[in-house]
């Protein structure tokens, strides 16, 4: 017993990634920390889609499974678990079985490299951003086998069309990273580079987020990535491959049950990692707001009682809501489990004052708050804008979105190419 | 736990160009060729980046990164190609591709 | 690898062969990896396996028709391939058992971590002018992909 918290010990001095340090026990319990948020986050965005969009559109949303609707998630997954498993019988079985696997793995490998903090990456790799932005493109492979293996003719044409949209603005995408990825160059010995967390630590040596770097440069690259980000993962408002009113479903027509709950996962999975890409390359990772101009240990001091803070607010509105629940004895289960859970809010919220917890769920609550913000842009985006046409679409991926890419590359080139000039000279 | 030297990759790279010479030759439908083009052009960046490795330049990697390259170019082309003569005279067997005969 | 190898030239639906060969191009790009060359396989899965495969599989969608895969699809000169393959088999097998001493082993260097670095330096210095031309030969190649796909002229 000794000697594990020994181990435990060990491992909270290092200060490497678990897949540098080629610690292959560490590295498994992060994959599974990873993987289990994974899924915790993709099941709470399942349930905020559906109460934000609600909201947005002056109605409730679900009110009924759990109180305020919290265990929706949990009866969609069931319902989707239970449903017949139906495969069409012209179509290719070993295709039709493997489509959703690829683009499942797809979307959950890229997390290997992800950063929640200076040492919270399962690996660091050397080519980091290059390896998330090749294993998300495979997942268009997956897109195009899935229609391909249905047999039918609205899953074609929505894969034929996801799949293209995906590929067109995948350019943009490089375009808008590479130019991030010059940013880091501009430093003192003039090497940028390509890992995740060296990227991060680029941001926190030059003392400002690369979005607000180099006015407006940083800027419309991040506005070319968010944009970019948005018609990849197929989201509205570029969601014409799977709207309901337009192809029925698109490429996912076929798929019942567990198949069509993967692809799904899928998707949220892939918009969690793409928002990652752009809260690492432009907004800082896991840096709090403002390490510059609000500076210092005091600072540093009040912004880490922010998580905890924000959890004890979070507990505070599900008690005043709990507060608010009609009293009538059909709602009693439901209002002492709504209590139950604001207690666990409160608890949490509790547990992150301790002052060792504090320093090191710091780096992970900002990586996530920012991202849980790309989020709620992603909901809010659906919610408001009405769907691009096709053409309309591959006009903008092309024509628009790929010229100024180019044009911000070579102004970031350029600026930076100045300025180093002027500091070297 | 056998040692991997560089003649294993060869090794390797020489069974893969010669699967790859295997569909290229014995094939009739010109996508599976093409498909086969491209294991060729993979044998051989397997080859030079594992002579990159033995000489410790980077030199082979460099060039790998150019047929990569210029492999895409191809693909594109041929498969335009393909369309082409497709559309004109509905197959794809490659011995139908005779057009220059009497 | 040299199973998706075997697959890709034996499949009779191309679709399948087209999988075959992404598996193959999957496990090259981690052979890379084995021979500490990790930018070749980053740019490995982003082009070969996550671009050109794509290509791949639309050009299948639009040409495979079902009486295609129905026919015989070994060629009529599969026995000239066979004979062809032999021989470069042999010459191959001779050059290798003859050779194997002229191969050094190589001793394990200390993994650096700026290979990105290093190749770019060669890429943008001394190979500046196959850079240009490359990009060069993708014009061409862009042009000439949509010009000859196009329905008129």
């Amino acid at each position: 017993m000794g000697q594990l918290v020994q181990y435990v010990q060990s491992y909270l001095k290092s200060n490497q990634t678990p897949g540098a340090a080629g610690n292959i026990f560490w590295m498994l319990v992060y994959i599974m920390l990873v993987f289990v948020g994974l899924s915790v986050a993709v099941i709470a965005m399942n349930w905020l889609e559906r109460k934000i969009l609600a909201h947005m559109q002056v109605r409730l949303g679900p009110m009924r499974v759990g109180p305020h609707g919290l265990l929706q998630p949990i009866a969609d997954a069931l319902k989707l678990l239970l449903k017949e498993d139906i495969m069409p019988t012209e179509a290719d079985s070993a295709i039709f079985w493997c489509a959703p696997f690829i683009v499942v793995l797809a979307a959950f490998t890229v997390f290997v490299v992800v950063p929640f903090g200076p040492t919270h990456a399962i690996t660091d790799m050397n080519i980091g951003i290059l390896f998330m932005l090749g294993v998300s493109s495979l997942s268009v492979l997956g897109i195009v086998m899935a229609g391909w293996a249905s047999n039918s003719h609205y899953p074609l044409i929505g894969a034929l069309r996801s799949s293209a949209q995906m590929v067109s603005y995948e350019v943009a995408m490089g375009l808008a990273v590479v130019s991030a990825v010059l940013m880091t160059s501009l430093n003192a010995s003039g090497t940028g580079t390509l890992s995740m967390i060296g990227i991060v630590e680029a941001q926190q040596a030059q003392g400002e987020w690369f979005i607000f770097k180099f006015f407006p440069l940083g800027l419309i690259a991040f506005f070319i990535f968010a944009v970019a980000m948005v018609a990849e993962t197929n989201r509205a408002p570029f969601d014409l491959a799977e709207a309901e009113s337009e192809l029925t479903a698109g490429f996912h027509t076929e798929y019942s049950g567990f198949r069509w709950s993967l692809f799904f996962l899928a998707e949220y999975s892939a918009m969690i990692a793409v928002s990652s890409i752009a809260v690492t390359l432009w907004l800082g990772g896991w840096l709090r707001p403002f390490p510059h101009w609000l500076g210092g240990a005091t600072w540093d001091q009040i912004f880490s009682f922010v998580p905890g803070v924000t959890f004890l607010f979070l507990s505070a509105i599900t008690f005043f809501n709990v507060v608010r629940m009609p009293k009538h004895p059909y709602f009693r289960i439901q209002t002492i489990g709504l209590a139950g859970f604001g207690a666990v809010l409160g608890f949490i919220g509790l547990a992150l004052f301790v002052p060792g917890v504090r320093v090191r769920i710091q780096d992970i609550f900002w990586f996530t708050a920012k991202v849980a913000g790309f989020m709620y842009l992603y909901i809010w985006y659906r919610g408001t804008f009405p769907r691009y046409r096709f053409d309309q679409l591959m006009k903008m991926g092309w024509k628009v979105l790929l010229p100024m890419g180019l044009g911000v590359l070579l102004l970031t080139a350029c600026v930076g190419l100045f300025q180093q000039n002027l500091w070297h000279r | 736990m056998l040692h991997i030297t560089t003649l294993h990759y060869l090794v390797l790279g020489a069974a893969l160009f010669l699967l790859g010479v295997i569909g290229v030759l014995t094939r009739r439908n010109v996508v599976i060729v093409l498909m086969s083009i491209e294991l060729i052009l993979n044998a051989v960046n397997l080859n030079l980046v594992a002579f990159s490795r033995m000489w410790g330049g980077l030199h082979g990697q460099v060039f790998a990164i150019f047929i990569i390259t210029d492999a895409a170019a191809e693909a594109a082309v041929g498969l335009g190609i393909l369309i082409a003569f497709f559309r004109n005279k509905e197959t794809i067997n490659i011995d139908e591709v005779n057009l220059l005969k009497w | 690898m040299l199973i998706g190898g075997i697959l890709v030239i034996t499949r009779k639906n191309p679709v399948h062969s087209a999988l075959a060969l992404i598996v193959t191009l999957l496990a090259q790009a981690s052979i890379y990896l084995m021979l500490y060359a990790p930018f070749v396989a980053g740019v490995q899965i982003i082009l070969y396996a996550g671009g050109i495969m794509v290509l791949f599989l639309f050009v299948i969608m639009l040409v495979s028709i079902d009486r295609s895969m129905r026919e015989r699809q070994f060629n009529s000169q599969w026995v000239a391939g066979i004979i062809a393959a032999t021989a470069l088999g042999g010459l191959f097998i001779a050059v290798y058992t003859k050779g194997t001493n002229i191969f050094p082993d190589h001793a394990l260097p200390v993994v650096e971590n700026d290979n990105t670095q290093k190749i770019a330096t060669l890429l943008y210095g001394q190979y500046m002018f196959a850079f240009e031309i490359a990009s060069l030969l993708l014009l061409v190649a862009i042009i000439g992909a949509v010009v000859m796909a196009k329905k008129k002229i």
